[in-house]
C-alpha cells in the first residue's frame, strides 16, 4: 500500500513535471523574434511541420540521424572516445534496468511467460546494466575532477544527478547481496515454494544453499556431508531452480555478499532487507521525480534536439524556431563540450563573467527564457556574456545535443540588448554578426542599442572643457603615458598628418560635426586633460584600427594604438562607474 | 620548398569562416595540399583575440598568446588565412617578445594549462608562405592554367602592412609581395586608387551607413582603375566585398560592381585544381572563368599581348604613396 502510494506520488510529481517541461517549449521563447503568438497557434505549427517532415524524405534524414546520433551517439564520439565510452556505459546500462528491471513486469513477462527476475539472463544482465552504470559514472567523475585539463564545469545539478543515480544502483547492489545473504529471505521463500518438504529436506536445501549460493544460515554452517549437499540439489531441482539461477550470475551483488557475509546474520535480524529494498525503492522514485526538473531531463529532450536539428535550418517558420531554442535549452547537459571549443573562453581570465562561457550562458538562458525577473546587474552580466561572442559557430559544431547555440545566442542577445541596459561592447568588431544579420532584426531594434551606448558611453558630459572628473582620472595621463600602447603621446606636435591620413576623417566633407575630435585632436586634447571631449568623440567609435594614422605619423606615435588604449580607458571607466 | 625540405605549419582557423566562407578554408587547404604544404589543426586554438583588443588589452593579449603558446607547445610555426588574425597575433608577438614584465604576467595565467610563451615560433600570413616560403617561380612552375590578362584589383588590407614595423610582411607603403603572386597566374595586377586603404569592415555593425561608404569608395575606385575583379586574402575583406557588396547595390545607387574572388581560389584554379575540390561550385564570377585557359594551348607570347586592353581608363595614380 505504502508502496503504491509513493509510487503514485513519484509518479504524479513526474508527470507535473513533464507537462510544465514540454509545454514551456510553447509557451516562451528565447528571442523576441515571435512576441505575442499564442501558445496554441505554436502548437498548431509545430504539428503541421511534424507531419509534413514524415510524409517528405526528411524521414530518411531522421532515421538517420536515430540511428547514428541518438543510438550510437557518434557526435560525442567525435568530441572525445572517452566521453562516448562514458555516455555509452551510463545509457545503454539505464536502458537495459529501464525494461528489463524496472518495468520488468510491463515488458519483459509479456513476452517471456516464465519470468522471473532471479532468472537467466535477466539476474545477469540487471547487474550488468547497474555495472555500466557504476563504470560510467566512475569515468564521468573521473574527467569532472581528477582530469582536469579537460575543463568542464561542474554545478550542483551536475553533482547532484551523480550522487542519486550512483544512490539508486548502489542501493541495488546492495540490496542483491543483503537477499543473497538473508536466512530469513530463505525462510520466506522455502516456506512458499517448498513447503510441502520434510524439515531434513528443507535442512539438505539450506546447506546446498549456503555451500553454493551465498546464503548465510544462522545455524547450518560447513562442511557439509555429500550426501546431505545430493539431497539438497535434488530439493533445489525441484523447488528453486525453475526461478532461480544460481546467484554468481547476479555477480555485483553476489561480490557485495562476500563482503558483508561476516556481520550477514546480525544485518538480516536488523531488516536490512526490508531497509533496502525501501531505500533502493526510494532512490529510484527520487530519480522519476527529479527527472523532468533536471538535466537527466535530456534523455527525452536531447533525441528530439538532434533529429528536429537535422530537418530544420533557417528557412523553417520562426515559430517553430522559437519553439526548437525552447527544447534545446532542455537539451543541453552541461557537458562543457561547448566551452572546451569556445573561441573566447580563455577571456574569462581577465573579464570575470561566468556568462561568457557558452555551457554557462546556458543556464542564464533558462532563467531568461522561463521569463524570471532579473535585476539590471545580473542582466548586464549575462548581456556581456552574450555579446562577448565572435560567432565562430564552434559551439554549435561541438554540440554532442546538436544544439544551433549560435542562433540561440543571437536570439537571447537581441532579446537582451532592447532592455535598455547599455551595452559598450557592441562598439567594436563584437557587433559585427548583428551588422551581418542586420536583415533579421527590425531597424528600430537594430539602432536602439547602438544609440545607446554611443549616447552613454562618454557618461555625464557637462560641456565644460575639463568635465567632471571621475575618480582616478587626474593621474589618467600618466597612466596613458606609462601604457604598452600609449607610452609614444608625448612625441606629438600636431602636424594632423594622422588625420590627414585617416580613411575615416576623408570620408565626410565636414568630419568634425560627425566625429567630435579628430585624430590629431584627439592627441591634443588626451595631453590637455580634456577627457569629456575625448571620450565623448565618435571618433574613436568610428576608427577603424586601419593604423595609416600611425604608419604615416612623422613622429612615431602610435596613433592608433592609443585609439585602442582609449577605447579601452572609455569602458571600463563606465563599467566602473556602473558597477559602483 | 626552396631549401628542399619539406614544411609543416599549424593552420589558424579564423572565426569569420563560419559565417558563409566555408569555401575560403576548402581553396586554401586544397592549395597547401597541392603545393606540398602540411598543415595541422591544433583544436584548442581559440579566438586570435582581434575584438577584444576594442575592450580590454590585457584580454586580448592572452587569447593571442594562448595560440602561440600552443603553437610552440606543437613545435610549428602558425598560419593564418585572416589579415585580422595575423595582424593580432603579430602585435602580441611583439608586446610580449618587448616587454618582460607584460610576458611574465600573461605567463602567470598561461601556466595553468601548462603553456608558456616563450618566442620561438612565429606568425605567418598565407600570402607570407606563398611568397617567402615558397618563392613565385617555384608556384610558377607549378601551374596548369593562366588566367591569361586578367585585370585585377589586389586588396592587401590593412593589417597585413600596418603596423609596418610590428608585421613586416612587405614595405608598408609599396608593397609588391601580393602583386607578384597575383601576376604570377597570368593575371594583371591593375594600379588603382586607394588601393591599400581599409575596406571597412571593422565598423560593420558599429556604423554600418561609415562601413558601406568605405566599401563603396574601394569598388568604385577599383572599377575605375580597370579591374574586372577583386582579389583578397581576408575573411574581413571578402564578406565587405561580397555580401555588403550586394547590400549597397540593393540599398544605394551603384551600378559599377567588382566581383571579389579569394586568392587561393585563383590560385586553386591556375593549380589545376578541380572547381568542387575548391568549394566553388557556383560561385566563380563569369569573367573569371572566362579568362581561365589551359597554359599549354596558350603560346606564351599572347598571355601579355592579344588580351590586354589598349588603354585602361583612369589608372596611374598610386595615391597611397601620398602620405
Amino acid at each position: 500500500m505504502l508502496h503504491k502510494i509513493a509510487l503514485l506520488a513519484a509518479l504524479a510529481v513526474f508527470c507535473a513535471g513533464m507537462i510544465v517541461k514540454i509545454s514551456a517549449w510553447f509557451r516562451y521563447s528565447v528571442g523576441p523574434q515571435i512576441a505575442g503568438l499564442q501558445t496554441s497557434r505554436r502548437v498548431a505549427s509545430a504539428l503541421r511541420g511534424i507531419v509534413h517532415t514524415f510524409f517528405s524524405r526528411k524521414v530518411v534524414t531522421l532515421l538517420k540521424v536515430f540511428f547514428l546520433e541518438v543510438i550510437f551517439q557518434s557526435k560525442v564520439l567525435k568530441e572525445d572516445t572517452l566521453r562516448w565510452l562514458m555516455h555509452m556505459c551510463i545509457y545503454s546500462g539505464f536502458t537495459m534496468l529501464f525494461f528489463l528491471h524496472a518495468l520488468d513486469n510491463l515488458v519483459v513477462a509479456r513476452f517471456y511467460p516464465g519470468y522471473s527476475a532471479t532468472l537467466n539472463p535477466f539476474l545477469f544482465l540487471r547487474d550488468a546494466g547497474g555495472a555500466l552504470i557504476v563504470s560510467g559514472v566512475a569515468l564521468a567523475v573521473y574527467r569532472r575532477f581528477i582530469r582536469k585539463a579537460e575543463r568542464p564545469m561542474t554545478s550542483r545539478m551536475d553533482i547532484a544527478v551523480m550522487v542519486m543515480v550512483s544512490l539508486t544502483v548502489l542501493s541495488g547492489f546492495l540490496l542483491e547481496a543483503a537477499k543473497i545473504t538473508s536466512h530469513s529471505t530463505f525462510q520466506t521463500m522455502s516456506e512458499e515454494y517448498a513447503g510441502q518438504a520434510d524439515p531434513e529436506e528443507l535442512k539438505s536445501l539450506e546447506s546446498y544453499w549456503v555451500k553454493n549460493f551465498g546464503l548465510v544460515s544462522p545455524e547450518i554452517k560447513g562442511p557439509f556431508d555429500k550426501a546431505v549437499l545430493e539431497k539438497g540439489k535434488t530439493a533445489h531441482k525441484v523447488n528453486c531452480a525453475e526461478c532461480h539461477s544460481s546467484a554468481q550470475w547476479g555477480f555485483g551483488g553476489y561480490a557485495a555478499s562476500i563482503l558483508v557475509r561476516p556481520v550477514a546474520s546480525a544485518l538480516d535480524n536488523a531488516g536490512l532487507v526490508v531497509f533496502l529494498s525501501w531505500a533502493h525503492f526510494i532512490s529510484v522514485l527520487g530519480l522519476l521525480a527529479y527527472l523532468p526538473f533536471s538535466k537527466m531531463f535530456h534523455v527525452l529532450a536531447t533525441p528530439l534536439s538532434l533529429m528536429v536539428n537535422s530537418v530544420m535550418d533557417s528557412q523553417s517558420e520562426p515559430a517553430n524556431i522559437a519553439t526548437r531554442q525552447m527544447l534545446e535549452l532542455d537539451a543541453c547537459t552541461h557537458c562543457g563540450a561547448c566551452t572546451l571549443r569556445c573561441s573566447v573562453a580563455v577571456a574569462v581570465h581577465m573579464i570575470p563573467n561566468q556568462n561568457i562561457l557558452p555551457s554557462e550562458k546556458i543556464a542564464s538562458l533558462k532563467r531568461l527564457a522561463a521569463g524570471k525577473v532579473l535585476d539590471s546587474k545580473e542582466l548586464r552580466a549575462i548581456q556581456q556574456g552574450m555579446v562577448l561572442c565572435t560567432n565562430c559557430d564552434r559551439c554549435s559544431i561541438a554540440c554532442p545535443s546538436g544544439i544551433q547555440l549560435r542562433d540561440l545566442w543571437f536570439s537571447a542577445r537581441e532579446r537582451l540588448l532592447q532592455h535598455s541596459v547599455e551595452e559598450y561592447q557592441l562598439l567594436s568588431p563584437f557587433a559585427y554578426y548583428r551588422g551581418l544579420q542586420r536583415e533579421a532584426i527590425e531597424r528600430k531594434n537594430y539602432l536602439k542599442p547602438l544609440d545607446l551606448a554611443l549616447k552613454n558611453v562618454a557618461g555625464k558630459v557637462d560641456g565644460s572643457v575639463n568635465g567632471t572628473l571621475m575618480a582616478g582620472e587626474k593621474t589618467l595621463l600618466g597612466k596613458l603615458n606609462a601604457s604598452i600602447q600609449a607610452n609614444s603621446l608625448s612625441n606629438c606636435y600636431r602636424c594632423a598628418t594622422c588625420t590627414n591620413s585617416c580613411p575615416v576623417v576623408l570620408n565626410y566633407e565636414r568630419p568634425a560635426e560627425v566625429l567630435g575630435l579628430l585624430p590629431h585632436q584627439l592627441m591634443h586634447a588626451v595631453s590637455l586633460r580634456c577627457w569629456d571631449l575625448v571620450f565623448s568623440s565618435r571618433m574613436l567609435w568610428d576608427c577603424l584600427g586601419c593604423y595609416q594614422c600611425q604608419d604615416n605619423c612623422p613622429q612615431c606615435v602610435s596613433v592608433c594604438d592609443i585609439i585602442y588604449e582609449l577605447k579601452n580607458r572609455a569602458i571600463s571607466r563606465r563599467n566602473d562607474e556602473l558597477i559602483s | 620548398m626552396r631549401n628542399g625540405k619539406s614544411m609543416k605549419i599549424a593552420l589558424f582557423r579564423c572565426c569569420m569562416t563560419s559565417m558563409g566562407l566555408a569555401r575560403y578554408e576548402t581553396s586554401s587547404n586544397a592549395v597547401l595540399r597541392e603545393l606540398g604544404i602540411e598543415f595541422v589543426n591544433i583544436k584548442e586554438f581559440n579566438c586570435c583575440g582581434y575584438p577584444l583588443r576594442n575592450l580590454n588589452f590585457e584580454a586580448y593579449l592572452l587569447s593571442s598568446a594562448r595560440n602561440l603558446a600552443l603553437a610552440e607547445r606543437a613545435g610549428l610555426d602558425i598560419l593564418t588565412i585572416c589579415n585580422c588574425c595575423y595582424g593580432s597575433l603579430k602585435y602580441a608577438e611583439h608586446v610580449l617578445k618587448k616587454f618582460v614584465s607584460t610576458r611574465e604576467q600573461v605567463n602567470a595565467n598561461l601556466a595553468a594549462e601548462g603553456l608558456k610563451f616563450s618566442g620561438t615560433v612565429s606568425t605567418k600570413h598565407l600570402l607570407g608562405v606563398l611568397h617567402d616560403d615558397l618563392g613565385v617561380e617555384t608556384i610558377r612552375k607549378r601551374l596548369k592554367k593562366t588566367l591569361n590578362g586578367l585585370r585585377i584589383a589586389t586588396h592587401y588590407g590593412c593589417h597585413l602592412l600596418r603596423p609596418k614595423e610590428v608585421v613586416g610582411f612587405d614595405q608598408g607603403f609599396q608593397p609588391v609581395k601580393f602583386d607578384a603572386l597575383v601576376e604570377a597566374t597570368g593575371a594583371v595586377s591593375v594600379p588603382w586608387t586607394g588601393k591599400l586603404d581599409c575596406c571597412g569592415s571593422p565598423l560593420l555593425g558599429v556604423n554600418d551607413e561609415l562601413s558601406m561608404d568605405l566599401a563603396e569608395k574601394k569598388l568604385r575606385n577599383a572599377h575605375r582603375g580597370g579591374a574586372q575583379c577583386l582579389t583578397v586574402t581576408c575573411p574581413y575583406c571578402q564578406i565587405q566585398f561580397g555580401r555588403i557588396q550586394r547590400r549597397i547595390i540593393e540599398t544605394r545607387n551603384f551600378d559599377t560592381p567588382v566581383p571579389c574572388v579569394l586568392y587561393p581560389e585563383l590560385l586553386g584554379l591556375c593549380l589545376g585544381i578541380d572547381r568542387e575540390k575548391l568549394g566553388l561550385e557556383e560561385k566563380l564570377p563569369e569573367v573569371v572563368s572566362a579568362h581561365l585557359r589551359d597554359i599549354e594551348a596558350q603560346p606564351a607570347h599572347e598571355v601579355n599581348g592579344q588580351t590586354m586592353p589598349a588603354a585602361i581608363p583612369g589608372t596611374g595614380a598610386r595615391t597611397d604613396a601620398q602620405a
